[in-house]
């Protein structure tokens, strides 16, 4: 029997997590518009599917700690409070763009927000968390980092290496693992000898669990309790978040390595349908409330794409600044 | 001003940035409690705790990619790789991290830190740990590279790469460290970065040169002088930003260079540096700009056929001969 939601958070709370589901697809929907017709290029790596992850973390973390992902951050970085239009600007390239333009989809940043960027090198960001928990830790600030990554990074030597480091130097870094079954087009099956993600930090005496990631509340309590944990002992913990794209990789791809069945297994799992049923049940929400929800995020999207249609390139002069100071 | 070795130059800028901000920290394999492979860190421990100096696991990518966090996070590490042949274990941190956060991220960051690596060839260490890299690091935007020749250089170098907000590749040289020379015990005495300078003035022909290639070159100047011909050798002390006007005014002044540089031939630095040369005074070229450089091999272990791959002062006077003789 599942706890009621108004017994987990305050109702603001919890349309406040529907609320950003449903922009978080709805951005990324059109980011696969944008990129068909040619507006936005490059590598496109979409989070549809996966919304519950990034919400339910978000959510559950303090305002000032560290947020690190990978090449599929676009969600994060809105959950955690960049203006949409400012990220679809990036994506298009744009002056105006969170990184000026220079970073694309792969690489948002907003150290105001302690969103400390989106890495496009697998397994990147892992020893990346580790040293900004290490400053947030020698500078008393009382924050945590919590470390996104997908699947495929586990097998990458920074995440031994960093899991071994922060258990060391007793780091208080959050790993969040969201695994989507697939890197790229290979199974986790076909890709790690110990597919179960989360018991592979034994060898380095780190607590760890696996919480069902299409579920935006199970994964806001499992993290709540994990970050707390993680704050209090100074230490890492691991949590890993079974969770699904449901479109490919990036948009070069068609995905063939997966049936249509399970594609449509897991569509019907989708995590924004399933809470709106809990919240009308549960009399948080009235269906119509949350189809305001959902069109007002429509509007959003929308602007966002006119203002990243409106702005300017950057200019010429731009190539050569920031690279030093 | 008090003589000391590159070594204690080294180890006396480190306490005196640790001493300066409390935002210094430093980390590497054995750098703590056994004070260093190379001894550099001695009494680091002793003096500033577990908290500021710290040993590592043999983790080179994340030795480098923890730096890059904390630098973000607001302090001012100082990363030490063993050697820097390890430094290829963490070029993607390098490279892919440390040179590129702050404009792919925007300007939003800067990354305040320094990584520390002593390198070179000359004590029969065999192709793995012999290799002299500063192209490599030369060779990519986002990094400052520092190859000292002297100790005061050395120290003054370092104090400035720590207190610098770009990331610094500082490549010390194993075979200096026992090397003597003044240094300043004034706690602020730096030197800038980017700025080579003129080791010893001549006439005849200008030998560019940088770390223990220094030191080569101006032996070979003390030869060459018994023979009349007048050498000016500039040190380029960072390889990034790299100072081209002092030696494109040497050689305008000259007329004649020598590049020599401890690295591969083969796109090494030293092409690079003469194509700088030819764009900077080719009008004003009494002879071809030669090159000397490491062999184009792995690095033999064996004392005799060791010595042929690496630049000897007598190779340098050679070179310098052959370009005094040569015409356009």
């Amino acid at each position: 029997m599942e706890a009621k939601l108004r017994a987990i958070l305050p109702d603001a709370e919890l349309l406040k997590m529907y609320e950003q589901m449903v922009l978080s697809r709805e951005f990324e929907e059109s980011c696969a518009e944008q990129y068909t017709k040619g507006h936005i290029t490059g590598f496109l790596h979409l989070y549809s599917g996966q919304e519950a992850v990034a919400v339910g973390a978000t959510a559950a973390l303090h305002r000032d700690d560290f947020i690190l992902s990978a090449y599929r951050e676009h969600a994060q970085a809105i959950v955690r409070g960049a203006e949409p239009k400012r990220v679809m600007a990036e994506l298009f390239g744009k002056a105006t763009g969170i990184c000026k333009g220079k970073g694309g989809s792969m690489h948002l940043f907003d150290p105001s927000l302690s969103f400390m960027g989106g890495y496009a090198i697998v397994g990147g960001q892992f020893p990346i968390a580790c040293g900004l928990a290490f400053a947030a830790k020698y500078r008393k600030e009382g924050r945590i980092a919590a470390c996104f990554f997908g699947d495929g990074a586990v097998n990458q030597g920074t995440f031994h290496e960093s899991l071994n480091w922060a258990r060391l130097w007793e780091l208080p870094v959050l790993f969040i693992c969201e695994n989507n079954s697939y890197g790229i087009g290979t199974s986790v099956a076909r890709a790690s000898a110990l597919p179960d993600i989360h018991r592979r930090t034994c060898g380095y005496d780190i607590p760890s669990e696996r919480v069902y990631g299409m579920d935006v509340v199970a994964v806001y309590e499992a993290v709540k309790r994990a970050a707390e944990w993680v704050r209090e002992h100074n230490r890492p913990y691991l949590i890993e978040a079974i969770t699904y794209r449901f479109r490919g990789h990036s948009m070069a791809d068609p995905g063939k390595y997966r049936s249509l069945a399970e594609v449509e297994l897991w569509k019907s799992r989708d995590p924004i349908p399933g809470f709106a049923k809990r919240l009308v049940e549960e009399g948080i929400a009235t269906e119509a409330q949350l189809e305001g929800i959902r069109q007002q995020a429509q509007v959003t999207v929308a602007e966002a794409v006119a203002f990243a249609e409106e702005s300017p390139w950057p200019e010429d002069g731009e190539v050569w600044e920031d690279i030093y100071v | 001003m008090p003589d000391m070795t590159y070594r204690d130059a080294l180890n006396l800028a480190l306490k005196e940035e640790l001493r300066h901000d409390p935002s210094v920290v430093i980390w590497g394999e054995d750098v703590a409690l056994y004070e260093g492979s190379f001894k550099v860190t001695r009494g680091l421990l002793a003096e500033f705790g577990e908290e500021r100096v710290k040993d590592t696991p043999i983790s080179e990518n994340t030795i480098v990619g923890v730096a890059v966090g904390a630098a973000m996070g607001g302090l001012r590490p100082i990363a030490e790789l063993m050697t820097v042949n390890f430094a290829l274990l963490a070029m993607d941190q390098i490279v892919n991290h440390m040179a590129k956060v702050s404009s792919m991220f925007g300007g939003q960051t800067h990354l305040p830190m320094v990584i520390r690596a002593p390198g070179g060839g000359g004590s029969q260490l065999a192709a793995q740990h012999s290799q002299s890299l500063e192209s490599y690091f030369m060779h990519c935007p986002g990094l400052y590279v520092a190859v000292p020749a002297t100790p005061a250089d050395a120290k003054g170098l370092l104090k400035s790469s720590i207190r610098d907000n770009n990331p610094v590749m500082f490549l010390e040289h194993e075979l200096l460290y026992n090397s003597k020379g003044e240094v300043s015990d004034d706690p602020e005495f730096l030197v800038p970065l980017g700025k080579a300078q003129v080791k010893r003035e001549g006439t005849d022909v200008t030998i560019v040169a940088y770390s223990r290639m220094t030191i080569l070159a101006l032996q070979a100047a003390a030869e060459l002088e018994k023979e009349g011909i007048s050498c000016e050798v500039v040190d380029l002390r960072t390889l990034s930003p790299l100072d081209t006007e002092t030696f494109v005014a040497s050689v305008k002044k000259t007329g004649r260079a020598v590049v020599v540089e401890e690295c591969w031939h083969t796109a090494g630095l030293g092409g690079h540096i003469a194509s700088l040369i030819y764009e900077g005074c080719f009008d004003l070229l009494q002879s071809p700009v030669q090159r000397v450089s490491g062999l184009d091999v792995p690095m033999p272990y064996s004392r005799k056929i060791e010595k042929l791959c690496i630049p000897q002062p007598e190779s340098i006077v050679a070179a310098v001969r052959e370009t005094m003789s040569g015409k356009y």
